[in-house]
């Protein structure tokens, strides 16, 4: 078992009181598989994902990742395992600006300590950057970008992906692209991939689909 | 890992490359600044260690003439077979070329072990041929070598335009055998010696330090300097506080990709730790080479100042000190971190999953009630520092509290008049522009502080400087009334002269004086003849009565404003001149640029206290001038040195004058100029932030040239305001160096005068400054392609 989740729960302090956001959730994800996470607005699929990855711990409940328990790590513990077993890929892309998409690309594999000159370069083709590779962010269209993002996460080489609503700064025929891409490549990787998606047709083209409402799993 | 992320911290660096200067720059700046101060006043500092070395001065008791500059041997001998453990020295100027040396012969065998001074040790293990030889600064070797058979030896540790050697080479240098001038007291002395008014009744005895009320005067002088100093740093490091921090702020979202991506927050921040330490060593390096190439530039004028202001002689050539250069980065880095703590803070805080990229003005917005508090907070103390402590550091605590305090107000002040003028605004245009400058102010303020910082102290020492050459020029027309000023060889000559120069004027005014000790301070007598001009001429700060009629009928006596305060003696009270001798004090006089006390009786009672003492210095008042001058160098064949004129007197003492505040002048032009610097940098670094917030505006239908053209006028407006604040502040600076620093420093209070002419011109440069900061951001404003304007609009491209 790649990923297991178990009675997870997480609030956020609200103006009477705390207001619960998770309330004892339980997942596993077999290393290889895909899932989507469906849900209402607020009803908790990104702060599950964001403590899936380590980037916010949760109240109560726990989380196995690899045979690691991410719960119990500290701050450092929960980013070398970010750097080196998980890939992460934001609705924002979150890139660095001041980086060309090459250095972008290469970025978390080099702070892996996995950095593969050809497995880059393999991805950037794959993604139709390759001629945009001395750019910077900035001078990027949306699409292009989240490529960037996308190649980033899997040059690495990680165990699970995750994507938190990867399509949704895109349009319509754009965002069907990337996500063909993403799929794509994820599964010639082999690595597990998590995703968060309002939209049923992407959920779709998923292995599993979950949906949560008010904190649990339905 | 760890290079992967400085490289792509580091990257930040090279896409803002206007960022990094703005930081390294202010940086430098600041370091600069400092370290060029601080080097003026190490070389100022071992100048005078020098000379004291070489002279004793200020460590050892002395034994001075009482009257005159001579001792007798013999004197010198009886203190010596009465137990007393004395040394002699001899000293006096020699003219070499158009050097003027101070040659000081000491008695190696008899001198104190008191300074350790190289060539002291030298010549106590000399062989007797060799201690003939003449130990000379460096810079006077070769005018010594031509005029002496004596071998002249370098040595740096001697004082500027000094020489030391053995007395009996200084008696035959000086033409002046069996001669002394002073006697150094050594400080462990057998049991049950005579008192020496016994033995030598016409000796005094100056105690360790109080020879050296110097010290104290250019301590203060170089605490002033250090203070501007500090007040440049401190326009500097608000530059770097405002770089370092856009800079944060701009990489916050790219620090919370890195801690997505796998950095720890602790290897974030060591990284941001390297780089800042980095960064802070080039930034000081560059600094300290500035500040090198500043001092030397100043240090001239500065020698210039302590010459002509206390007499200390300081070496014009700037000597580099390795703690120098160290302490010079020591506070480059104390900067970075200062400037930078706040913004380490930040990030040390800041959850890896904030939300969005939250804006500067925001976070400022939440800072201001705290900042509110601790301005009222800093000029409270300010104002109550006075009150409750004294002396010359709580004085600058007072003024840093108070600029500090006003400093941490303004952005809240501008707030509140930009709000103002909001409320009131007719015309949609003028509204928008008022609330889009407040909307700036978070972005600008550390760049308005430092203007606000620079324009006060420039309006501040304007105005003490200015009231200080007012009332100087006023003092010098009250003493210097004589016409012709002269110098006779002795008391014979000074007598024939006052039989010549008789029937030839109209006043002669003896200029007589004993140094002694006046309620327990370091002071002189005078010996007034009191004429007409002496009430026409001197102005009282207290008096009491008729005083010149009094001081001429020996009823009463006057004193100067340093004796006054310091001895806390004022018209009415009584002021003992010797055992039994008390006299009401009738006047107290300002007296600049003397930093002892004094007491001026009249002629017969002067003469009845001190019946040896015979004026060789005389004042005479005459309607021909020209024609008494020719009648001295005739009649007493007296030389042109000798005889000064009032006008050559009064030019010289203002040119010294003048050169005293050259230093700070040249302090003042370069801390506004920082400031104009810091506008220029926040300016440029913010314009990439103004695209989106004025691309609606010129959506909405105003021209880029229209923007720009405002970007121009928000500069000029703030730093108008700016101004306002600036007056009040500088004028209360200005109140605070006149009557709380200088008292404490110099003895006299000065009277404050203001000059509303003054402050026009420099409010005109200021808010040019400004303006000239802001053309070149909003012409690149102005000239923004429409493409870029329109990315705004766009999410997806």
């Amino acid at each position: 078992m790649l990923l297991s989740v178990e009675n997870l729960s997480k609030s956020y302090p609200g103006p009477e009181g705390p207001v619960p956001v998770l309330r004892g959730v339980d997942l596993q994800v077999q290393a290889g598989a895909t899932l989507a996470l469906r849900g209402e607005s607020g009803s908790g699929k990104s702060t599950l994902l964001h403590l899936v990855g380590g980037l916010d711990r949760a109240d109560g409940g726990r989380i196995v990742i690899d045979g690691q328990e991410v719960t119990a790590l500290d701050d450092a513990g929960r980013a070398a395992l970010r750097r080196e077993t998980i890939g992460i890929i934001f609705q924002q892309f979150n890139l660095i600006p001041s980086l060309t998409v090459a250095a972008n690309i290469a970025f978390q594999a080099r702070l892996a300590g996995r950095h593969d000159a050809t497995r880059a370069a393999e991805l950037a083709e794959a993604l139709g950057l390759t001629e945009q590779l001395d750019k910077y962010p900035e001078q990027l269209s949306g699409g292009q970008q989240q490529r960037v993002a996308i190649a980033r996460a899997l040059a690495a080489r990680p165990a699970l992906v995750l994507a938190d609503e990867p399509t949704g700064n895109l349009d319509e025929d754009t965002a069907a692209v990337v996500m063909d891409q993403m799929l794509s490549l994820v599964t010639e990787t082999g690595a597990a991939l998590m995703m968060v998606t309002h939209s049923p047709d992407l959920a779709g083209r998923l292995g599993r689909q979950l949906h949560l409402r008010q904190g649990r799993l339905a | 890992m760890t290079a992967a992320g400085l490289a792509a911290l580091w990257s930040h660096w090279r896409r803002n490359p206007l960022q990094l200067f703005t930081l390294v720059a202010g940086l430098a700046l600041a370091t600069a600044l400092w370290s060029g101060v601080q080097a003026l006043n190490a070389q100022a500092r071992s100048s005078y260690d020098a000379a004291a070395a070489v002279l004793g001065e200020g460590r050892f008791d002395q034994l001075v003439p009482r009257v005159g500059d001579t001792i007798p041997r013999d004197t010198y001998l009886a203190l010596r077979e009465s137990g007393w453990l004395v040394s002699p020295v001899l000293e006096g100027p020699l003219r070499a070329d158009d050097a003027r040396i101070r040659i000081v012969g000491v008695d190696i065998p008899s001198v104190p072990r008191w300074a350790g001074s190289d060539a002291q040790d030298q010549r106590a293990d000399s062989p007797r041929q060799d201690r003939d030889a003449i130990f000379a600064h460096p810079g006077i070797v070769d005018a010594l070598a031509g005029i002496t058979e004596y071998p002249v030896i370098a040595n740096p540790d001697m004082a500027p335009d000094t020489a030391m050697t053995d007395i009996s080479v200084a008696e035959t240098l000086l033409d002046r055998p069996d001669a002394l001038t002073r006697l150094v007291v050594a400080r462990v002395q057998p049991l049950g010696l005579p008192d020496i008014a016994t033995v030598a009744p016409d000796l005094v005895r100056r105690a360790a330090r109080q020879s050296s009320d110097i010290d104290q005067l250019t301590d203060s002088f170089h605490l002033n300097l250090t203070a501007f100093g500090l007040l440049s740093f401190a326009v500097g490091i608000f530059i770097v506080h405002g770089a370092i921090g856009l800079a944060f702020e701009q990489r916050r979202a790219m620090i919370r990709t890195l801690r997505t991506l796998g950095l720890s927050l602790r290897r974030i921040m060591l990284l941001i730790a390297l780089e800042l330490l980095a960064l802070a060593v080039i930034a000081g390096a560059l600094g300290v080479a500035m500040g090198y190439a500043l001092a030397a530039t100043l240090l001239p004028d500065v020698a210039a100042t302590l010459e002509g202001l206390y007499g200390a002689q300081v070496a014009g050539v700037l000597q580099l000190d390795p703690a120098w250069w160290l302490s010079g980065l020591g506070i480059a880095l104390a900067g970075a971190v200062l400037a930078g703590a706040g913004a380490f803070w930040t990030i040390a805080r800041m959850p890896i999953l904030a939300t969005g990229a939250r804006a500067w003005a925001v976070a400022s917005g939440q800072r201001r009630g705290w900042q509110g508090i601790l301005a009222v907070v800093l000029v409270g103390l300010a104002g109550f520092g006075p009150v409750l402590g004294g002396g010359l550091l709580a004085g600058f605590a007072s003024l840093a509290c108070l600029l500090l305090g006003a400093a941490l107000a303004l952005p809240l002040v501008l707030d509140g008049l930009l709000a103002l003028g909001e409320r009131r605004a007719q015309g949609v245009r003028t509204q928008w522009f008022l609330a889009d400058t407040r909307q700036q102010l978070p972005g600008l303020r550390l760049a308005l502080m430092a203007l606000l910082l620079a324009m006060a102290a420039n309006i501040g020492v304007s105005t003490m400087v200015s009231s200080f050459r007012l009332t100087f020029t006023g003092f010098l027309d009250q003493r210097l009334f004589a016409d012709l000023y002269v110098e006779t060889d002795d008391t014979a000559q000074g007598a024939a002269l006052q039989r010549i120069v008789a029937d030839r004027t109209r006043a002669v005014l003896p200029i007589q004086w004993v140094d002694t000790q006046v309620a327990g301070q370091q002071a002189e007598i005078y010996g007034a003849r009191v004429a007409p001009a002496y009430a026409e001429n001197w102005q009282f700060i207290a008096r009491d009565g008729s005083v010149w009629d009094r001081v001429a009928a020996g009823e009463a006596a006057i004193i100067n404003e340093q004796l006054a305060r310091r001895a806390d003696l004022w018209p009415g009270d009584g002021v003992t001149l010797s055992p039994g001798r008390t006299l009401p004090i009738a006047g107290v006089v300002g007296d600049y640029g003397n930093p002892i006390g004094q007491v001026v009786i009249g002629e017969p009672l002067f003469q009845r206290l001190f019946p040896d003492v015979a004026p060789e210095r005389f004042g005479l008042v005459t309607d021909d001038p020209d024609g008494l001058r020719a009648v001295l160098e005739t009649e007493l064949g007296l030389s042109q040195g000798q005889i000064t004129d009032q006008a050559a007197l009064k030019a010289f003492s203002l040119d010294v004058f003048e050169r005293t505040f050259t230093v700070t002048a040249a302090l003042n032009v370069l801390t506004l100029s920082v400031a104009g610097f810091a506008i220029l940098m926040s300016l440029l670094t913010l314009a990439a932030m103004r695209v989106p917030q004025l691309a609606p505006a010129w959506a909405l239908g105003m021209t880029r040239r229209s923007l720009g053209r405002l970007e121009v006028l928000r500069a000029v407006v703030l730093a108008a305001l700016t101004l306002l604040v600036a007056l009040p502040l500088g004028l209360a600076l200005a109140w605070m160096l006149l009557t709380v620093i200088n008292v404490e420093a110099f003895g006299w209070r000065l009277p404050m005068y203001l000059f509303p002419g003054d402050y026009a011109v420099l409010g005109g440069l200021s808010v040019l400054a400004a303006l000239l900061a802001a053309l070149w951001p909003a012409r690149r404003l102005a000239r923004t392609p429409p493409s870029d304007l329109l990315k705004v609009f766009a999410n997806e491209g």
